[in-house]
């Protein structure tokens, strides 16, 4: 049987989740589907206190903003949420979505699409990046923060990106050494302040630095590391050796837009942005009308601006299907909030992104 | 304002150029305690002025401006100490006779130390800088886990004290660690 | 191995479900994911390739197909997404894995 909704979201994270809370107080019919068992996304295993201002929730751990969030669409009456319901596919010509749910198969008609499916990590190409504990640092923290394991003893943190530096930090709060963070770059690309609590914990961060292969046979027992110089190559005779039962790659983001081009939305391949990226414009519009993206799925960057992100295009989808009073300030409200996130010199490499995507706007990807 | 040290943005390790940008005047911190910030990149975050009760952090007007903070106002209470995501505000009083100092610290770990207990004290770089006493532990539920550490230390080493290194359960117990 | 305390989290309690991989008994908690079972138990080599190389955990949230175990029979099942139940009877995934067994159409002729 064919469920209808006014607004369908896929994606039950900050973005899918803020948007959802806009739709629904608009009074539209709102189905937000998740394939995880719970709501939040990558809010729930986000232990730290989050950055940005009060009304991204500043100064509030992580998983806290994901179950006020979270409840906010469970008690709404206009809302309804499947959760464990993976949407597998888009079939264009019909405008619907193929969801496997528990029971078996459903489809989904709605009048609008916000895709807020995320993004996923990437690996890194060395020898033996394939042994067991050679994990993504967000599997780390699935691990310690979501299912309570402990996901080594030693590790070795490759990327001091804003995941690496954080992870790097749960880790030693979970009771894991962490031996070392590891980084390309000749500056650490997080925060400051992030880094600056593992230094104080005694965890050296050694930038200009790269992984040459993991050791171990059935399971990884240390890895190879080796200085690079300011154009990237190795430096002979810099190699040094880390004994480590646990080696965690944060080194980026990729959207996952895989509904987004079974939908027919032109999409354009900005590394800025994680890789490949749904065109959208300033209310989350992609190419295809009456679908939109919000959160990583549209650019890899943070929570705070998913939130934003997700409450624009909440209120386009919603204003599309009705126009209500008082949508012009809010929408204005909401582009000024995500400006002002993306003002600072840590967002420069975010802002150089998003004018490549307004410059994109013909580009296709092959497929 | 000067540049951050190659120290602060390679390694996580502020200098002393870098702290100096933010330290309070001497003539301040002979008179009490007082929070000093030790936040030097401009990100988009803004909590620490909304968690100060006394106006002593001035409201921001861009949410990526670095904290100013009027030091004359501060009376050293440590709401923002553990309200700072960055966990980046210390508050020190080297105001005392005599040659012992106090730190206030935010500390996220376990075990907790007991008041009383002594402790490694640690510098911006993990390094034992010198020993000293716990002299309070706060962690009600106002402070969302975080734990406000207060610990008495020879007063030279004040500034440069910027975490703890409790024994662990095991150790504390007479086990291997 | 289990976190027990955590400056931050508390654990809710779950209900303990034995089932067995390789033939040894393990005690994990119902519902949560097969492969957090195994991992607490200090399992982390989950399968091998056709090419013979050991393979575990990679993403840990259904993504990368990296952490293939065969559940009663069945293979490719992502053991860093399905639930643990009561009485699985889980084992590495050797090489690739097998298709259920096809259907007979003469039989319906």
């Amino acid at each position: 049987m064919m469920h209808t909704s006014d607004i369908a979201i896929v994606g039950g994270g900050p973005a899918g989740l803020s948007a959802a809370i806009v739709a629904a107080e608009q009074g539209h019919r709102t189905l937000v589907i998740d394939r995880q068992t719970v709501l939040g996304g990558q809010l729930i295993k986000q232990t730290h206190r989050f950055f940005g201002s009060k009304a991204q929730h500043a100064g509030t751990r992580g998983f806290e903003i994901g179950k006020a969030l979270a409840a906010q669409v469970s008690g709404n009456a206009n809302t309804d949420v499947w959760l464990d319901s993976t949407v597998i596919g888009y079939y264009r010509e019909d405008g619907i979505l193929l969801v496997e749910r528990p029971q078996g198969l459903a489809t989904v008609k709605a009048d609008r699409i916000i895709l807020a499916t995320g993004a996923s990590e990437k690996a890194l190409a060395f020898p033996n990046n394939d042994l067991p504990g050679v994990y993504g640092a967000g599997a780390v923290q699935t691990l310690m923060n979501v299912h309570g394991v402990l996901p080594g003893q030693r590790a070795v943190m490759i990327g001091a990106g804003n995941i690496g530096l954080i992870v790097g930090y749960q880790l030693i709060q979970a009771g894991v050494q962490v031996v070392a963070v590891i980084e390309a770059a000749p500056r650490v690309g997080g925060y400051w302040v992030h880094a600056a609590k593992l230094a104080r914990a005694g965890v050296p961060i050694h930038t200009s630095s790269t992984v040459v292969e993991a050791l171990g046979e059935e399971s990884v027992r240390g890895v190879r590391v080796v200085k690079v110089d300011s154009a990237w190559r190795a430096i002979p005779g810099s190699e040094f050796e880390l004994d480590c039962d646990l080696v965690c790659l944060a080194v980026g983001l990729s959207p996952l837009v895989e509904l987004a081009v079974l939908a027919g939305c032109e999409i354009a391949y900005v590394p800025e942005l994680g890789g490949y990226v749904p065109w959208h414009d300033q209310e989350m519009q992609t190419t295809v009308p009456g679908i939109f993206v919000a959160g990583d799925a549209g650019g890899v960057e943070e929570a705070s601006s998913a939130m934003v992100g997700g409450e624009l295009a909440g209120l386009a989808a919603a204003n599309s299907l009705r126009p209500f009073a008082g949508h012009g300030e809010r929408m204005s409200s909401a582009r000024e909030a995500l400006a002002a996130l993306r003002a600072g010199p840590t967002a420069d490499k975010v802002r150089g992104g998003f004018a490549k995507l307004a410059a994109a706007r013909q580009g296709r990807c092959s497929t | 304002m000067t540049d951050p040290s190659n120290s602060l943005v390679s390694r996580g390790i502020p200098a002393a150029d870098d702290v100096r940008d933010v330290l309070p005047s001497p003539e301040r911190l002979a008179a009490g305690p007082v929070a000093i910030i030790e936040c030097f990149q401009q990100i988009p975050c803004d909590p620490c002025s909304a968690a100060c009760q006394r106006g002593a952090i001035l409201p921001f007007t861009d949410i990526c401006d670095l904290p100013q903070v009027d030091h004359a106002l501060c009376n050293g209470c440590s709401l923002c100490v553990v309200r700072c995501p960055g966990l980046a505000i210390f508050v020190v009083d080297v105001s005392r006779e005599g040659d012992r100092g106090e730190v206030k610290l935010p500390y996220e770990y376990l075990p907790l130390p007991t008041k009383g207990e002594t402790v490694t004290c640690l510098d911006r770089t993990g390094a034992a800088l010198c020993e000293g006493v716990v002299t309070g532990v706060l962690k009600p539920r106002s402070f969302d886990r975080t734990a406000l550490i207060t610990v008495d230390v020879p007063k030279q080493h004040a500034l440069e004290v910027r975490g703890i290194k409790v024994e662990s359960r095991a150790q504390k117990e007479g086990q291997p660690a | 191995m289990r976190i027990t305390q955590h400056p931050i989290l508390d654990y809710p309690p779950k209900r303990e479900v034995r089932f067995t991989f390789e033939g040894r008994e393990i005690t994990g908690y119902e519902g949560e994911p097969i492969a957090a079972a195994l991992h607490a138990a200090g399992v982390r080599l989950l399968r091998e390739t056709p090419k013979g190389r050991p393979r575990g955990l990679f993403c840990a949230i259904g993504n990368c197909s990296s952490c293939y175990v065969v559940v009663d029979g069945v293979s490719n099942v992502r053991s860093c997404v399905e639930p643990l139940r009561d009485g699985m009877v889980v084992a590495r995934q050797i090489g690739h894995g097998t298709l259920p067994e096809a259907v007979d159409h003469d039989a319906h002729q």
